[in-house]
């Protein structure tokens, strides 16, 4: 992976640029699929924070377990669920650099339930993004435990009945009762308004793990436009509407001290 | 051969592994291979704790033994379960303030020491494991009474240092015991 | 040299501080739980890192996590602790990064019970985790033993970047016994190339055991077979007591074969030339020498704490050449002297050696 660094001409300034933290691959996700964009909010970050060179990243399992591939940064790659483990282990080796978790919904929500609140209840000084698609894209469309009631995936065609197949996981709401996280918001990532709150949550999440604050988790509303049987422009929509409708798009948790974070 | 294979069995709390230890510290001192290994787990809390000692000029085997060499038995359940698993030859201790049943083995060297009685009359029930112990001392004369004494001043911990004095008193009493009725 | 009276668990735990462990994550389990307790308290006070995790599972990962940073990294448990663990041991055996793990086997299978067993054999050697690999796995038999194993754990899992297991039970775990510690080690401040570290200055590390493609993860399958080779080559080892005129020959590792040891002078004592082979490695299994020992002795008795797990492994090298016996106790029961005693001499008979 080599980086293509863009020649800005004397007297000019670069008001948007290719950020250092990505990767010149281009993604594997699907159209429609926000992944991409929050990798990019991701590498952003990293860049305006200047902390790429001192960052290890931990890949889920799921669509996002290749995001090695497009975050340039150290990166390791864990088992389904336990990414919170994996990356505690490392940032008590390693109290100094920046460990980040991302993953999606099936990953943190089902498998890794222990893991991560575990983690968030330590106050382990790491940052999660949490993509929540209520589906498991990766192995086909299954269900999900965000998966809407009624929602039609392949574990279940007739549509999710909660008295057979339990109700969805408000995973912010639980992990906004973890003492050790001092940080814990949901976002949605399908529209401009939402991108840039996203990225501004994903900073304050990073900042809150640089200053020694405490766990931070930003949970962001996504798309599964592949295994919905949506176009990416519906899915966007849809996501919005029943997604933004169950899962309410707001902080649930934030400490005095990570309020006062200039982002 | 100095060689001995000692099972210690009695309630918990009796201080049947500590007396166990106490002896492994002595027969490491006077410079003999030693094992000590517990029955541990569930079992020990309010049931029987037992530990087995061996202690030998010989690199050690096994650290368990079927048939002990010398068996202290500190109540009755335990003397149930080793009086008839001390080998022949051997020696059977027995706490006759706990136990009110005799051996009925004629092949091993039994001996009585009431020794929760006399603890108590020294001051402190829990003591009856060093009276006992001073007894083997002096039955077995696997390791001597001063070793044991030494390394009871260096392994009594901080919280018990208050009782170094009579735990040594019940040291000697056992023995003295055991050498009046020889 | 300073002896002490060490118990097992204490001194695998202290002898890994000494070896200059840097992290240790951990879940409670009998019969290893003291090691827990004394990191506990040894770890901190050394400025380095301790965590009880919330689960076996959590445990692993955690250290999957520190190794992937390169350093000297552990835990311990028992048997149902392991079967949680075996994602991770799997993990780790495909990224490559050192580790090791102390398992004091307990009796099974289930919930079984707290006593000692040896009824892991065929899950450490055999099927640690899912895919090709074997872990190395080192058996101690003393509490001095389980010390220099230790040590030893660690330099081969950074030689060869190697999941190393030592395969200890309850016994030697509970059991106390005069040993000598090694010298305080500091902790290695050296951070191998291919650990993630920030990519400071140097392009992404990435550890993973992720291979897309048949191709690239057959490429990592024939480099970890090859390693395993080489570690078959290289660290096989093995214990002798009075082989060189033995007829009858005692097979056992760990806790057995101290056990055997004594059943092995019994014997003696009543003329019995018996001699005593104690696998160090389960694997890679000392083939060589046992194929050898095959070709002078008249039988064999092989001593476990299970159903005949090793047994295998001694009829695979021996390949039918001497008759072969076995005596096994199960569920925590251990092996008496005088039982196997019965077995040698009747195998004695049989083989008109007495």
């Amino acid at each position: 992976m080599t980086l293509i660094k863009t020649e800005i001409p004397e007297g000019m300034e670069p008001i948007y640029s290719y950020p250092e933290s990505l990767t010149r691959l281009s993604t594997h996700y699907c159209p429609g699929c926000v992944h991409g964009i929050v990798h990019r909010l991701i590498a952003e970050v990293l860049d305006e924070l200047g902390v790429r060179e001192n960052t290890i990243g931990v890949a889920p399992v799921g669509c996002s377990v290749l995001i090695y591939n497009y975050i340039n940064t150290d990166f390791v790659g864990a088992s389904h669920g336990r990414a919170p483990a994996m990356a505690t282990g490392i940032k008590r080796i390693y109290p100094d650099k920046v460990v980040f978790t991302y993953q999606g919904d099936g990953d943190i929500a089902a498998i890794g339930t222990a893991e991560i609140i575990h983690a968030a209840n330590r106050g382990e000084l790491i940052t999660t993004v949490a993509i929540n698609n209520a589906i498991y894209g990766m192995t086909g469309g299954q269900m999900a435990p965000t998966t809407l009631p009624g929602m039609v995936t392949t574990s279940t065609p007739t549509g999710r009945d909660c008295a057979v197949a339990g109700y969805p996981v408000k995973l912010s709401e639980i992990l906004a009762q973890t003492a050790g996280a001092v940080y814990i918001t949901r976002e949605s990532a399908t529209d401009i308004v939402g991108i840039r709150k996203t990225k501004k949550a994903i900073k304050r999440a990073f900042l809150a793990q640089i200053h020694g604050l405490g766990f931070a988790c930003v949970e962001v509303l996504a798309t599964c436009p592949t295994n919905w049987n949506l176009d990416p422009w519906e899915a966007m929509q849809w996501s919005r509407e029943h997604l933004g409708g169950f899962y309410p798009v707001e902080t649930f948790k934030m400490t005095d001290e990570v309020k006062a974070l200039k982002v | 051969m100095r060689h001995e294979e000692t099972v210690f069995s009695g309630f918990g709390g009796q201080g049947v592994l500590f007396a166990g230890q106490l002896l492994s510290y002595a027969g490491m001192a006077e410079g003999l291979h030693v094992t000590w290994i517990p029955s541990y787990g569930p079992e020990m809390r309010g049931g029987t704790a037992n530990c087995t000692v061996i202690v030998s000029e010989e690199e050690i085997g096994s650290p368990i033994v079927h048939h002990p060499s010398v068996a202290v038995v500190f109540n009755s359940p335990s003397m149930e379960k080793y009086e008839s698993l001390v080998k022949p030859g051997g020696l059977l201790l027995i706490n006759s303030s706990l136990i009110e049943a005799e051996s009925r083995r004629d092949d091993i060297r039994v001996v009585y020491v009431p020794a929760s009685y006399l603890a108590g009359e020294m001051g402190n029930v829990r003591m009856a494991n060093m009276i006992l112990l001073g007894a083997f001392v002096e039955l077995t004369g696997l390791v001597s009474l001063e070793t044991v004494m030494a390394q009871l001043d260096e392994h009594l911990s901080q919280r018990q240092r208050k009782w170094l004095e009579p735990n040594y008193e019940s040291l000697r009493k056992g023995t003295a015991l055991v050498r009046a009725a020889a | 040299m300073t002896e002490q009276l060490l118990k097992g668990n204490v001194a695998f735990a202290e002898a890994a501080v000494r070896n200059g462990l840097r992290a240790y994550f951990g879940y409670p389990i009998t019969p290893q739980s003291e090691a827990l307790e004394h990191l506990s308290g040894r770890m901190i006070e050394e400025g380095r890192v301790f965590l009880q995790a919330e689960s076996e599972i959590a445990a692993i990962n955690m250290v999957y996590g520190a190794a992937c940073t390169g350093v000297r990294v552990m835990t311990s448990t028992s048997g149902p602790g392991l079967a949680l663990m075996a994602e991770g041991l799997s993990y780790i055996a495909g990224s490559e990064v050192p580790v090791v793990v102390v398992n004091m086997m307990r009796g099974g299978p289930g919930l079984g019970n707290i006593q000692p067993s040896q009824a892991d054999y065929n899950f450490m050697t055999k099927s640690a985790g899912h895919g090709d690999f074997h872990p190395l796995v080192l058996a101690p038999a003393s509490i001095q033993e389980i010390i220099d194993m230790v040590g030893l754990a660690f330099e081969l899992a950074e030689k060869y970047r190697t999941l190393v297991m030592i395969a200890g039970d309850g016994s030697i775990g509970q059991m106390m016994e005069s040993a000598e510690l090694p010298p305080m080690q500091p902790v290695r401040d050296t951070v191998p190339e291919w650990a993630v570290s920030g990519a400071k200055g140097r392009e992404p590390n990435v550890v993973t055991s992720l291979y897309l493609g048949a191709e690239k993860l057959e490429a990592l399958n024939l480099r970890l077979q090859a390693k395993l080779a080489e570690i078959k080559r290289n660290e096989t080892r093995s214990v002798e007591v009075a082989t060189e005129d033995a007829d009858l020959l005692l097979v056992a590792y760990g806790t057995a074969g101290r056990i055997c040891v004594s059943v092995l002078r019994e014997a003696r004592r009543q003329g019995l030339n018996v001699g005593l082979f104690r696998p160090q490695t389960l694997w890679p299994y000392p083939e060589e020498r046992l194929s050898e020992l095959a070709d002078q002795v008249k039988g064999m008795l092989v001593v476990e704490m299970s159903a005949g797990q090793m047994l295998e492994d001694v009829q695979r090298v021996v390949q039918g050449r001497v008759p072969i016996r076995f005596h096994g106790r199960m569920g925590g029961a251990i092996p008496m002297v005088d039982e196997i005693l019965v077995d040698a001499e009747s195998l004695a008979k049989e083989i008109g050696q007495w």
